[in-house]
């Protein structure tokens, strides 16, 4: 096998060990496979992937506006025990985001208590002034988190960014266990893989705990997207439809003495739950940004009112900030009470003179990320940057140190991948989802892997070229 | 339903009728266009094709060029009204509504797309020709799909009820542009051109076969016009696209429980075509009749906006 990828730690093989326990028979099945049955079966899926529209749009290219997640066929396997670890980690930080929010637009004890500085937070472009003093029905904050993991050793997980905005990529971990069913029904016979299409049933059922009091028995489910544009589209489309919610577009709504309608064929129907895609400064343009054409004038009184959910909460983005996410550990001390099971990658805070130095020295082997950014845009990865991609970085660095953080460049773990017919492994990372409501937190056992298709790449955004795994959980 | 979700089914059907009217048009005008006739016919031709197809968009251009006007109706990206863009419109509007139709149908419409890329750019006549074949092909597998595996319910409605209002105008825009060729026995007696122009326009709604089937006589241009106003056999005839139309009303109607004032418009214009004669028609006017049924249609598609779509 091409290991291409250094001394990283390999899912399959360990450190060259040979295979770990939840791969033994993947390993197995994997040297006894007809050479040509991969190649097969992953050019059916991208034809099944392209003849369903499963695209997702790329911004600034207008060639290439539509394309498909390259998705790779061989899945990514985590053991029963492994998983458990894991789990127990995402809620425990999930449940810690959720009361932080609670206390950052409540009391701001973790403030006073000099957990962070509170410039932070009231600097922060995405701390919402209007939700001080403000609780969202049910006071559950983040009801969907997407919250990144990668791997660096047999017992190394780290948290590599928590998503608590509009965190997307579940449709994904849905289709492609869909598809790997369709094309490898026998290895599922073989295999005990934890069920993920429950997470449907799941998300219905944490919305519908999320609606406010004045909803009746069976509230009014709606899924708001900025539209067919956005590059997540297909994914607000594949969520109403397995929800049975109407995907709502911003026009489609309308407040009335604060009450959320929409216009239906046989006229306004009352909402009560809005399972939003789109981004808090887009939500109102009475409230926020009087440009936007997505929103829903008047929408935020009515949820001041209380008588919507709006899943998330407005104002979430305080938290999966990466400036803040270099306190997570103390966030997570001082709500808990507890160790955090799962490690931050350790990280320098550009706005700190001593630490902006050692990064500038260091720029070629850092990862450099914009505390703001997602998505893999506007980043700096050392070690395959060019010098003078470094150079012009550094200036944007020197300019405005307090937006930007840096982190080393992590082995991330590697996994068994197919390209041109063969077995190479590549880098991969790992968004497991989880859901909160009053009911409790809850994690689907699966996430999205994302795979870094280019042999040495550390970069696993699709909208830089990287593909998807199905993500196997097993049954101990 | 939303009432976006409605429109844009409602268009979906409206663009995918129209791709298909558009390609057997042109279908037909190549056809015509390869009869060895007088210079200048040709043009002539051509330009009749572009103005059946209700697009007044090459203003300032060279009229006389057939391949520049097929190329217009069938692949421009500038017209809004070529195949390319119907087929890309009916697409936009299924991808908003992803949710309301069947994987099936889905499939269909998001192929009709994904061919396009694959179909390139048709130079020569036989391509061309392979290229309409397609477009039909693909129409017909999107009605198949919707007629098979739609729920009948107001998605259903809204998809069928926008096609008969697309294929409604498209007949009435087809009949105004060649009333001329289809005036009553003894204004005019056609020869051979004539003859082959009434059969064309027979082909470019697929009734050529229907014709001889129903008045089993040669073909006579007041009975082409018979067949495309008031039968109620021929499917694209005036009469039974109305008829379509007030079937679907009925049913959205039905289903929610309320009429209004696109039931009753619909009505009221299907009350024309009772007892209507093509005598009657031939006498005050047929191009007045058209332009008449062209405004009510109008009015109609106004009135459906306005009840249901927005």
């Amino acid at each position: 096998m091409d290991r291409g990828a250094g001394m990283a730690f390999d899912e399959m093989d360990g450190f060259g060990r040979g295979p770990r326990s939840a791969y033994q028979k993947a390993a197995r099945w994997l040297a006894e496979a007809p050479p040509d049955l991969l190649q097969a079966r992953s050019r059916q899926a991208e034809l099944f992937f392209r003849r369903m529209g499963i695209t997702f749009a790329v911004y600034g290219e207008a060639e290439a506006s539509e394309r498909l997640i390259p998705f790779d066929v061989v899945p990514r396997i985590i053991g029963g025990a492994e998983w458990n670890g894991l789990e127990a980690g995402l809620i425990q930080r999930v449940s810690a985001l959720n009361a932080f929010l609670k206390d950052i637009y409540g009391p701001q004890e973790c403030l006073k208590a000099g957990i962070l500085p509170s410039e932070l937070i009231r600097t922060n472009p995405a701390y919402r002034p209007e939700m001080q003093g403000r609780r969202p029905p049910r006071d559950i904050w983040v009801q969907i988190a997407g919250v990144d993991l990668v791997r660096t050793g047999e017992d190394d997980f780290h948290v590599l960014e928590d998503n608590v905005r509009t965190p997307s990529g579940v449709s994904y971990m849905l289709e492609n266990r869909e598809m790997m069913m369709r094309l490898f029904p026998d290895l599922f016979a073989e295999y005990a893989v934890r069920p993920v299409e429950t997470y449907v049933d799941m998300l219905l059922a944490s919305l519908r705990a999320c609606a406010p009091q004045s909803a009746g028995p069976d509230p009014t489910i709606v899924v708001l997207t900025p539209g067919p544009f956005n590059s997540a589209y297909y994914e607000h489309s594949f969520l109403a439809d397995k929800l049975g919610a109407e995907l709502v577009e911003g026009g489609d709504l309308f407040v009335d003495d604060d009450v959320v309608f929409m216009r239906t064929t046989q006229g306004p129907r009352r909402v009560d739950v809005i399972y939003r895609r789109v981004d808090d400064e887009f939500l109102d343009p009475l409230t926020f940004r009087p440009d936007s054409s997505l929103g829903v004038p008047g929408l935020m009184a009515a949820y001041y009112a209380g008588t919507v959910t709006l899943t998330n909460a407005v104002g979430t983005g305080v938290a999966d900030d990466k400036a803040v996410y270099t306190y997570m550990p103390e966030i997570i001390r001082f709500f808990t009470g507890e160790e955090p099971i799962l490690k931050n990658v350790p990280t320098w805070r550009c706005r700190e003179p001593d630490a902006l130095k050692e990064v500038l020295s260091r720029l070629d082997e850092l990862v450099v990320k914009e505390v703001g950014g997602s998505g893999g845009y506007g980043m700096l990865v050392g070690p395959a940057a060019t010098k003078a991609e470094i150079e012009a970085f550094r200036l944007k660095l020197i300019a405005a140190p307090d937006d930007f953080i840096a982190q080393p460049t992590l082995a991330l773990s590697t996994a068994p991948t197919l390209e041109g017919g063969r077995l190479v492994n590549r880098h991969i990372d790992l968004r497991p989802f989880v859901l909160s409501s009053p009911q409790g937190v809850t994690v689907a056992p699966g996430g999205l892997t994302r795979v870094a298709l280019k042999a040495g790449s550390l970069v696993v955004n699709s909208s830089q070229g990287g593909g998807t795994k199905d993500t196997w959980v097993l049954e101990d | 339903m939303l009432s976006r979700t409605a429109d844009s089914l409602y268009w979906t059907g409206r663009y995918i009728e129209r791709a298909d009217y558009l390609a057997r048009i042109l279908e037909a005008t190549l056809r015509l266009a390869a009869i060895p006739t007088k210079t200048g016919t040709e043009a002539a031709i051509w330009a009749a094709a572009l103005a059946t197809s209700g697009c007044n968009c090459m203003e300032g251009q060279d009229l006389s060029d057939g391949r520049a006007i097929r190329e217009h109706l069938a692949l421009s990206v500038d017209n809004p009204s070529s195949i390319h863009s119907c087929l890309t419109r009916a697409r936009t509007n299924a991808r908003s509504v992803r949710t309301a139709l069947t994987v099936e149908l889905w499939e269909a419409i998001n192929g009709a797309w994904n061919g396009l890329a694959e179909q390139g750019r048709p130079r020569r006549s036989d391509e061309f020709i392979d290229f309409l074949q397609w477009v039909k092909g693909v129409t017909l597998a999107v009605e198949g799909a919707t007629s098979r595996t739609m729920l009948r319910n107001d998605a259903y409605w809204f998809l069928r009820l926008g096609a008969a209002v697309e294929r409604a105008d498209n007949t009435a825009r087809l009949l105004d542009v060649k009333y001329h060729l289809l005036l009553p026995e003894g204004e005019r007696v056609g020869g051979q051109f004539d003859y082959f122009q009434w059969t064309t326009l027979l082909r470019e709604v697929s009734a050529l076969t229907a014709y001889r089937w129903v008045y089993r006589d040669g073909v006579k241009p007041w009975l082409v016009a018979d067949l495309m106003v008031l039968n109620r056999q021929m499917p694209r005839s005036l009469a039974s696209c109305q008829a379509s139309i007030v079937r679907y009303l009925d049913r959205l109607a039905v289903d929610y429980d309320r009429r209004g004032p696109s039931q009753r418009i619909a009505s009221a214009q299907m009350q024309q075509f009772e007892g209507a004669d093509m005598e009657q028609i031939f006498q005050s006017g047929l191009h007045e009749y058209i332009q008449g049924f062209l405004h009510e249609n109008d009015r109609l598609g106004a009135a459906i906006s306005d009840q249901y779509l927005s």
